[in-house]
């Protein structure tokens, strides 16, 4: 069985990466399971998809525990623990990351055992309304890493899954897959099913007793204000809101009154961002009276 | 029929219209929303017939339900977690209505704390209220088993409502391959409701909330409706077995794999069961004579056909998805009871483990044979299990760490 986990953001377009290459997978008579993993507030939150794909019908279920490839398709969630990228990649596994810089450097970045291959699929990263087609390429590029899966089979995907969608969005689409399809070429087939659980030697599990502990610590309570303080939300940011305070007319309450997570406050009369807490929702953006906000992809802005 | 990827949800959604629904009475909910969307689209392009009313809460949801059962048309509706218990009150209402219709739930755990994963607490805490209930493993259990649902709800000998219940997440969210019917095939399997004496009329008022005092009278509408959900073992092998003749799927109370010649067995509901199917094979490569019991059907409790399959094995395992707080996990005492003071009953040991949807690992299950081995040539069960690591309190206690960043900053620790 092949096991194949999408990372990604909300609103990326993991669910979708999924499914497109579950439906491949099954186009190529392959039995398949396909699932999205998510919490309940996840744009630009780190969100996982996975695939499995097998002769035999599939009973294993849930998340991925021994991938035999993984594909990022944003590399900023690669240093957040939470987003659990890297957990149980071993010396088969191989990683395909989004990213401009080369295997070489991430390996040695990630002291990564396993193959790494990267991609980049988009021309150029300042045409920012190819940025949500990443999903697709994603599962593309997969696709073609698996090796059984015909062109045929990936483009009928593309067009069952993004059935109800705009033509030339669906075409688009299909553009981005068949590029990213090409990309891949000279890797064809690269990904290797990794070896099952086997019940002669296994690892004993580290099962503890829980112990008894006073409602003081066991009750599941956070003080909110300073804990959400502590969680750095501006992780989950794609696109940022940048102030133009040469256009802000100091009106001094829209954007911050509308910021639901409470991360523009004002000083001295101006909005300030709070970058560690901004999820980049962008309402901000969209209430803005004298539009002086603007949203810069993530990995181009200034820090 | 035509074999497609379809979710948990969608699969439901499908029985709902291969079942012909009349009336859909709605109310969102994560993981089950997605079931309504899909009914509310149908019915809205007309590839639906039928009726589709959202209503302001579960709790009406239900009255609705069972209302419109008492009409005699044909009802689905769906649920999961808080709002199967927000409604509570309506379940153990209209069940003593004797309207049959079919309520799916899609487990996801209780509050507190909240979540959004599955475990069976949900499902369980209607488990004394008259619907009976039938546990899927796969999507295409969930389709067939609505279907089967309706012939055991609308059966004479029966006439209670049924809830189907499917696993958040790891059913509701997972495509897998399904075998979608013909609505023909269906009609000859699931014939239109026979509603015969359920007629209730806004023109002909009736009481369905029948007020008794003094125990004797309440003591005989409380039985009937035992004896009739009794009665439902016997029903759903019927259609579970008439459903393998119409579709190639029979389906009986107890799914049991490898068990003829088990030694150990594993006990288990719900989706997470076939990760155990994985475990057995393993341990068959192994040389393990290993099976697993899952019971389809929980109410009525299958004990007949559970002490058939269970008594002369050495061992079983329970692995409860589930706590009841003060006691322990579920099934384990529900198998207990049906095995106690039976000759050559099996040691029990008890597990519970996937709770919140915390996963169970290939390594756990083989461990979980081990000990119901063990215990098996001991003949003394060891303590119930909390399927819980070191790892795991670990990060737990980074997370208690920053839940208490305040406390620290106000000099408290």
């Amino acid at each position: 069985m092949y096991r194949i986990r999408f990372h990604g953001r909300g609103g990326q377009g993991m669910k979708t990466a999924s499914r497109i290459l579950g439906t491949a997978c099954f186009l190529a008579g392959f039995e398949v399971q396909d699932a999205p993993r998510y919490g309940a507030e996840r744009r630009g939150a780190p969100i996982f998809a996975y695939v499995r794909a097998g002769q035999a019908p599939i009973r294993e279920r849930g998340i991925i525990r021994r991938p035999d490839l993984v594909v990022v398709a944003d590399p900023t969630l690669v240093p957040i623990p939470a987003a659990g990228v890297l957990v149980g990649l071993d010396t088969h596994s191989l990683l395909l990351i989004n990213s401009r810089e080369t295997p070489q450097i991430w390996k040695g970045r990630l002291n990564c055992a396993g193959p790494v291959i990267c991609f980049h699929p988009h021309s150029e990263t300042r045409e920012r309304s190819e940025l949500p087609f990443v999903g697709t390429a994603s599962a593309a590029a997969a696709a073609r890493l698996l090796g059984f899966v015909e062109l045929s089979h990936l483009e009928q995907a593309v067009q069952q899954e993004l059935a109800g969608l705009d033509d030339p969005i669906v075409d688009k689409n299909l553009a981005i897959a068949r590029r990213a399809h090409e990309q891949m070429a000279a890797l064809e087939g690269r990904v290797r099913e990794g070896e099952e659980a086997s019940a002669h030697a296994y690892q004993i599990p580290d099962w503890i007793e829980l112990p008894f502990e006073e409602a003081r610590v066991s009750a599941p309570v956070i003080h909110a204000g300073l804990t959400s303080e502590a969680v750095p939300t501006g992780l989950w940011r794609t696109l940022r809101p940048v102030i133009d305070y040469d256009r802000c007319n100091r009106c001094w309450w829209v954007c911050s009154a509308f910021c639901p997570d409470g991360a523009i406050r004002v000083a001295d009369g101006l909005p300030v961002i709070d970058y560690e807490h901004c999820k980049g929702c962008l309402v901000c953006m969209a209430q803005c009276p004298p539009h002086a906000i603007a949203a810069l992809p993530e990995e181009e802005a200034a820090p | 029929m035509t074999r497609q990827l379809i979710t948990g949800n969608g699969a439901a959604a499908w029985g709902a219209r291969l079942a012909r629904a009349d009336y859909v009475p709605a109310f969102p909910i994560t993981p089950q929303t997605e079931i309504i969307e899909t009914l509310a689209a149908w019915i809205e392009r007309a590839e639906m017939p039928g009726r589709l009313v959202t209503l302001e809460s579960e709790h009406s949801m239900l009255t609705a339900a069972g209302a419109a059962a008492a009409t005699g048309v044909r009802v689905f509706t769906a649920t999961s977690s808080q709002g199967l218990l927000y409604a509570m009150e309506m379940l153990y209402t209209v069940a003593g209505w004797r309207a049959p219709f079919v309520l799916v739930n899609v487990s996801r755990g209780l509050a507190t704390p909240l979540t959004l994963e599955p475990d069976h607490n949900d499902v369980l805490a209607a488990r004394d209220c008259g619907f009976l209930q039938i546990h899927c493993a796969t999507c295409q259990e969930v389709l067939d088993n609505l279907l089967i649902a309706y012939r055991l709800a609308e059966d004479q000998r029966v006439r209670l409502p049924v809830i189907v219940n499917l696993d958040g997440f790891y059913l509701s969210f997972t495509r897998e391959p399904v075998d979608l019917p013909e609505p023909e095939e269906v009609d000859a399997f699931l014939p239109p409701f026979e509603a015969r004496d359920i007629a209730f009329r806004a023109s002909m008022p009736e009481s369905q909330a029948v007020a008794v005092l003094g125990g004797s009278p309440y003591s005989y509408f409380r039985y009937e409706s035992h004896l009739a959900a009794l009665n439902g073992l016997g029903v759903y092998e019927t259609a579970g077995a008439a459903f393998g003749e119409h579709f190639g799927r029979a389906y009986a109370p107890l799914d049991c794999y490898r068990c003829e010649d088990a030694e150990i067995c594993y006990l288990m509901i719900g989706s997470f069961a076939t990760k155990a199917r994985v475990a057995v094979d393993s341990l068959r490569a192994a040389g393990q004579a290993v099976g697993l019991v899952r019971p389809r059907l929980l109410r009525p409790f299958p004990g007949e056909p559970l002490r058939k399959a269970l008594l002369g094995k050495r061992g079983v395992a329970v692995i409860d998805q589930n706590l009841s707080f003060g006691m322990g996990g579920v099934l384990h005492a529900e198998l207990a009871s049906a095995l106690y003071g039976q000759p050559q009953a099996p040691v029990l040991t008890s597990f519970v483990a996937g709770l919140g949807g915390r996963d169970i690992a290939p390594e756990e299950l083989f461990e979980i044979a081990r000990i119901a081995r063990e215990a098996a040539d001991n003949g003394v069960a060891p303590p119930p299990r909390l399927l819980y690591t070191e790892d795991e309190l670990r990060e737990l206690r980074t997370l208690q760490t920053l839940a208490r960043v305040e406390r620290n900053e106000l000099g408290e620790a």
